[in-house]
């Protein structure tokens, strides 16, 4: 048996230990195009503010995929599948045929069309540990001491944290007319803002940048307001796509992102894809979606793994969820947390230093946002993710000391004795 | 199949005397004499377990080292591991970062976070270094039990 | 008068210096006894509210709790002792009965301690128990006068009597009738988890089954009370034994009382009767005022129950114990209890507990002997019951004319009860006598079996050790074999109603 995996995030690198778990003799080639394996993109933002070592940017190493009998092709790019051979090509030509294949190459940075934008210095994207390499070398070798950040997201924010914390004045610019718009309540999005301000970082919201000026390199942006913003640095953090193009014309059927069953197996027998990259359901609403974030390409890598070596496991679906901490004050958004409408109960609970919110929705929880305490937000995670009937409990849901005391005997007596599965066997 | 060992809640019989909390503190401090540490240990760990407690019912929670845990499949840093000696989940302090993801999934809410040092605080282990669980030593009605499980 | 108050009956002891502030004692007291000042960081102790059951000493962690007697005393006055001056008070106070639980305490008709056993010297040898069989299994039940036997065909012997059902006993010793609604559902579970392992029976008591406690029905007798609670035909054929009570050592002559407060949704189901209302137990059986009425409930019971279970009958030792117990074997009681002035109570009036009945000691000995007299003491076994507290007390009943013994107290006592003798308030900080879910569940009953079975193995092998060296090695043979027995301190007359002899006095 010989696997193949495509790409070396978190969702390749779980499948490849699933199999190792299941099958300890097949063959598992690892490509890549990465030229790091087995490091964290989240950390990235983390080792240019200077928290984190270089040595601690692998939450994997490659010796222990070596260990485990796996082979490694790094810097190598896969640019077809071809479906009636069994096999990927590579940049290089190289055919490698596989039994079971899994694409779990994430996504990439989305690039809008601006006026000025091409063939200049200073200007980024910013998911991997190259594209932090090259900022850290471009803030340092020209003293860069104002940034712009487009977009308001988790990224953005994060980006923005690293580059104040090298001493950078940083401006965020989103189109929305708040930031953290989608994972985030208006509520908890201006906490969040208070908190970056205390840091003196600007956020102008309800705005974009339409123009980047400059002879060689970035000297300023305009936005669509006409402000004009000064600054040696652009960092463009709108959000990722699926790595779908390669697919085209392949067999393999594509959406926003890679189609996949429960299983994580595309339209197309033996081949599986899990990640940033696969489009699956959202457990709460049933709708097709990307959930780009790292426990689902976790566990859904898992799935395709455990499956793609010959057992039968189910995966029931993602929701999205969030944690961050700016300008310390941790927050986290698990589920559907931003919505309006007859169908939701919403309870809040507001002191001027917390906020916490749940959603309700036919009963059950689908939704929950912490601001400042989120120390058992991880219940609430659970408790979505069971679809738990929360009648009997929903008035405590914001108690102080809600906890698992809480819940009907029978259910937190199962969770007591064993422990809450997220897949299914 | 690997051979875990787990702490057993039993809610049925816990007393709720809160008596598992100290025994984790002191095991933590490292010595058992609870009136050398409350007297001359300026600064107390926090304890390891948590009494729930709703009306008649109590229940001391710590960490039940999932086999499929959340917390495992959350960090991005690989900070938390499981501990191949002892089965139990860990967490390495230099190279977690605080991001909270841990915190957000654990279905169980017993990660606790180190607000000071921005970092997860260091969580049961089923006391490794000692042996057997202090908590589980010390439950005078048995309500936490130390049991193998296969997975 | 200007009223003083009434004087705690204990004091709470805690050593500053030891108590590390977890709080356990403050949590735990069901009386709000224990309380911590937030503002002196110290814990205190409303000594009033002490009941004296230990619990709080026995839980904190560092032994800094010291629970004690209150030294208070008037003036050692032996015929006014505190205990009667501070129920005066109390009853100048209330206008009340004065309530109690447990059994009597006075120190008075101990004849236990004034009887000592013998052993072989020389003239007859000892058994080492480690060595040889020593067979400490009884049965209770009636039994043959003599036994026909009978040969087939093929030259096999086969027994022609029918033999009576019998309990089979693989120690003396069986838990006494305590019902739930008096203890706890987590009590029945140990004693009926004890009385497994170990193979003897438990009995549910007056207040009915428990759904709970059916799986237990080859180690359980069912009792009938003057309430009838729960008696239904599913009922008497759930259990190996059907027990009719007729009185109770800690309160004979009188009935009970649970209060509706205490009849939750799990004892009405039980007990079969509406949530919330008084269950009263009558004085008298309202069908029994004549041993032919007995006799008609027994027999009732034995075609209910298609005579393959054991009906006994149970009394409080009194004045008549001897001719009643004669009346309940002849009225068909297939093994009989008495139960002494010491038997213990979930409840009853302290006069009557303290005062009425007579010893158990005499009451056994004058019953076998009647029996005997009659010509009937085949035809059921004696069991007795109240204040039996140790291997001794088993031997020295049996030798005076027991079957077997019912425990009760010494159970709860290994189950961790501290004879506060509160549990008629229902607050036990054990887990015994209470429903308070809160409290039921510091009684686990995996330790509490465990507990009770060390308790019955020990005492086995204790009764081992006595018999052999006693040259005897099987319990049965010790059974009304007074000579085993002598009275230290003890007249004549009590000599003599006991059928032993003083010590010194050979063969
Ligand atoms: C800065 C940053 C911060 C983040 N913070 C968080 C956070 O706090 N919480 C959270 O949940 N998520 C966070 N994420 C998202 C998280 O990193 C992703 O969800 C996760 O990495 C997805 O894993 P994956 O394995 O699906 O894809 P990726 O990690 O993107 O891995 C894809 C792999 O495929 C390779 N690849 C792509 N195309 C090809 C090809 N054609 N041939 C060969 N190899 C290919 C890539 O090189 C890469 O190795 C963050 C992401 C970034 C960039
Ligand atoms: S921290 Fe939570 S999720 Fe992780 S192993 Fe412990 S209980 Fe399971
Ligand atoms: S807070 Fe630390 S342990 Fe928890 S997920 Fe993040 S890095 Fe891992």
């Amino acid at each position: 048996m010989r696997y193949v995996i495509v790409g070396s995030g978190p969702a390749g690198l779980s499948a490849i230990e699933a199999i190792r778990e299941v099958d300890g003799e097949g063959e598992v080639i690892l490509i890549t195009a990465e030229k790091f394996v087995g490091y964290s993109k989240p950390l990235i933002t983390y080792l240019l503010g200077g928290k984190v070592t270089k040595e601690n940017m692998y939450y994997r190493t490659e010796e222990r995929l070596r260990e485990i009998n796996v082979e490694v092709r790094s810097a190598t790019k896969v640019e077809k599948v071809l479906v009636d051979e069994r096999a990927v090509v590579t940049h290089t030509g190289e055919k490698v045929v596989f039994d079971k294949l899994l694409l779990a190459v994430g996504g990439r940075p989305f690039v809008p069309k601006i006026e000025g934008l091409d063939q200049k210095e200073g200007i980024f994207t910013f998911t991997t540990w190259e594209d932090e390499e090259r900022i850290e070398e471009y803030v340092k070798r020209r003293g860069i001491t104002k940034a712009v950040v487009l977009g308001g997201g988790l990224i953005g924010l994060k980006t923005a944290e690293a580059l104040m914390d090298l001493g950078v004045k940083v401006t965020i610019v989103e189109v929305a007319d708040r930031i953290l718009p989608v994972t985030f309540d208006k509520k908890a999005s201006e906490m969040i803002e208070r908190a970056l301000e205390t840091l003196g970082c600007e956020v102008i919201t309800n705005d974009t940048v339409v123009e980047v000026r400059g002879r060689k390199a970035i000297s300023s942006v305009v936005l669509k307001s006409g402000k004009e913003i000064p600054t040696g640095l652009l960092v463009i953090a709108i959000g990722v796509r699926p790595n779908v193009e390669f697919l085209k014309g392949s067999g393999i059927e594509v959406n926003r992102g890679i189609l996949v069953n429960e299983r994580m197996e595309t339209n197309v027998e033996g081949i599986y894809a899990a990640g940033d990259c696969a489009e699956f359901y959202d457990l709460v609403d049933g709708q097709r979606k990307v959930i780009a974030i790292w426990p689902v390409a976790v566990a859904q890598g898992r799935v395709a793994g455990y499956n793609m070596a010959g057992r039968n496991v189910r995966y029931p679906g993602s929701i999205p969820m969030n944690s961050v901490e700016i300008a310390g004050v941790p927050t986290v958004s698990v589920g559907h947390s931003n919505v309006e409408g007859e169908e939701y109960e919403i309870f809040t609970y507001e002191d001027g230093r917390t906020y916490k919110k749940v959603v309700i929705k036919d009963n059950k929880l689908v939704g929950a946002i912490f601001v400042n305490d989120i120390d058992r937000a991880g219940i609430y995670t659970g408790l979505i993710l069971q679809k738990l009937d929360a009648s009997s409990f929903k008035e405590k849901l914001l108690a102080e000391d809600f906890g698992l005391v809480y819940l009907p005997r029978e259910f937190r007596k199962k969770m007591l004795e064993g422990e809450m599965r997220i897949w299914l066997e | 199949m690997i051979g875990v060992r787990k702490i057993l809640i039993r809610e049925e019989y816990c007393m709720g005397c809160k008596l598992c909390e100290i025994n984790c503190v002191a095991a933590q401090v490292g010595t058992e004499n609870l009136i050398k540490i409350f007297r001359y240990v300026p600064e107390l760990p926090e304890p390891k377990v948590i009494v729930e407690e709703h009306d008649y019912i109590t229940f001391a929670l710590q960490c039940r080292n999932c086999y499929d845990a959340s917390c495992l499949k959350a960090c991005m840093t690989g900070a938390m591991h499981r501990d191949p000696r002892t089965g139990a989940i860990t967490v390495n302090e230099e190279k977690c970062v605080g991001c909270w993801m841990c915190v957000m999934v654990c279905p169980f809410g017993v990660v606790k976070r180190n607000v000071k040092k921005k970092k997860v605080a260091s969580k049961c282990d089923l006391c490794a270094e000692r042996g057997s669980p202090a908590c589980v030593e010390g439950c005078p009605n048995e309500a936490l039990v130390l049991i193998e499980v296969r997975e | 008068m200007a009223k003083g108050k009434i004087p705690p009956e204990f004091l709470v002891e805690r050593d500053d210096y030891k108590c590390v502030r977890c709080l356990a004692c403050v949590r735990l007291c069901s009386y709000g006894a224990n309380y911590y000042d937030e503002n002196a960081k110290r814990v205190y102790t409303e000594n009033r509210k002490c009941v004296g059951c230990h619990f709080c000493e026995a839980m904190c962690p560092t032994e800094a709790i010291t629970v004690m007697r209150n030294p208070f005393e008037i003036k050692p006055l032996a015929h006014w002792t505190s205990e009667h001056l501070i129920d005066i008070m109390k009853q100048a106070e209330t206008g009340g009965v004065l309530l109690t639980s447990m059994g009597n305490d006075r120190p008075y008709f101990s004849y236990f301690d004034r009887i000592v056993l013998n052993a072989s010297q020389v003239t007859n040898p000892s058994i080492d128990p480690l060595r040889e069989p020593m067979e400490v299994r009884t049965y209770l039940g009636r039994k043959q006068m003599k036994l026909d036997l009978e040969e087939d065909e093929e030259g096999r012997v086969l027994l022609k009597t029918e033999i009576a059902p019998q309990l089979k006993l693989e120690v003396p010793v069986m838990f006494s009738a305590m019902s739930y609604g008096s203890i706890s559902l987590n009590a029945m579970l140990s004693l009926a988890e004890a009385a497994k392992t170990v193979g003897t029976y438990f009995n549910t008591g007056e207040g009915g089954l428990p759904k709970e406690l059916k799986r237990y029905g080859s180690n359980m007798i069912v009792q009938v009370a003057s309430g009838r609670f729960g008696v239904n035909v599913d009922y008497l054929n759930a259990g190996s034994a059907v027990e009719i009570k007729i009185g109770q050592g800690a309160k004979p002559g009188i009935g009970g009382h649970l209060p509706g407060e205490k009849v939750t949704e799990a004892i009405s189901e039980t007990r079969m009767i509406p949530v919330g209302t008084d269950a009263l137990s009558p004085a008298p059986h309202h069908d029994i005022y004549s041993i032919e009425d007995l006799r008609q409930l027994i027999y009732a019971i034995k075609e209910a129950t298609r005579y393959e279970k054991p009906v006994g009958v149970k009394i409080a030792a009194v004045h008549n114990v001897a001719p009643i117990a004669a009346g309940m074997v002849r009225a068909g009681a297939d093994y009989i209890v008495i139960d002494g002035i010491r038997g213990g109570t979930g409840a009853a009036p302290k006069v009557t507990r303290d005062h009425v009945g007579i010893p158990i000691e005499f009451a056994v000995a004058v019953v076998d002997q009647r029996l005997r007299e009659e010509g009937i003491r085949h035809m059921a076994s004696v069991v007795v019951a109240g204040g039996i507290r140790n291997s001794a007390d088993v031997i020295k009943a049996i030798a005076l004319g027991a079957d077997a013994v019912y425990i009760g107290t010494a159970a709860l006592v290994a189950l961790g009860c501290h004879l506060c003798q509160r549990c008629y308030l229902g607050k036990c900080n054990w887990g015994i006598a209470t429903q308070d879910p809160k409290l039921t569940k510091r009684l686990n009953p995996e330790i509490g079996a465990r507990r009770l079975v060390n308790l019955l193995r020990a005492w086995e092998h204790e009764i081992k050790e006595i018999l052999g060296g006693m040259g005897i090695n099987a319990i049965e043979s010790l059974r009304g074999n007074r000579d085993m027995l002598r009275g230290v301190g003890l007249h004549e007359y009590e000599l003599k109603l006991l059928g032993i002899k003083p010590a010194g006095e050979a063969w």
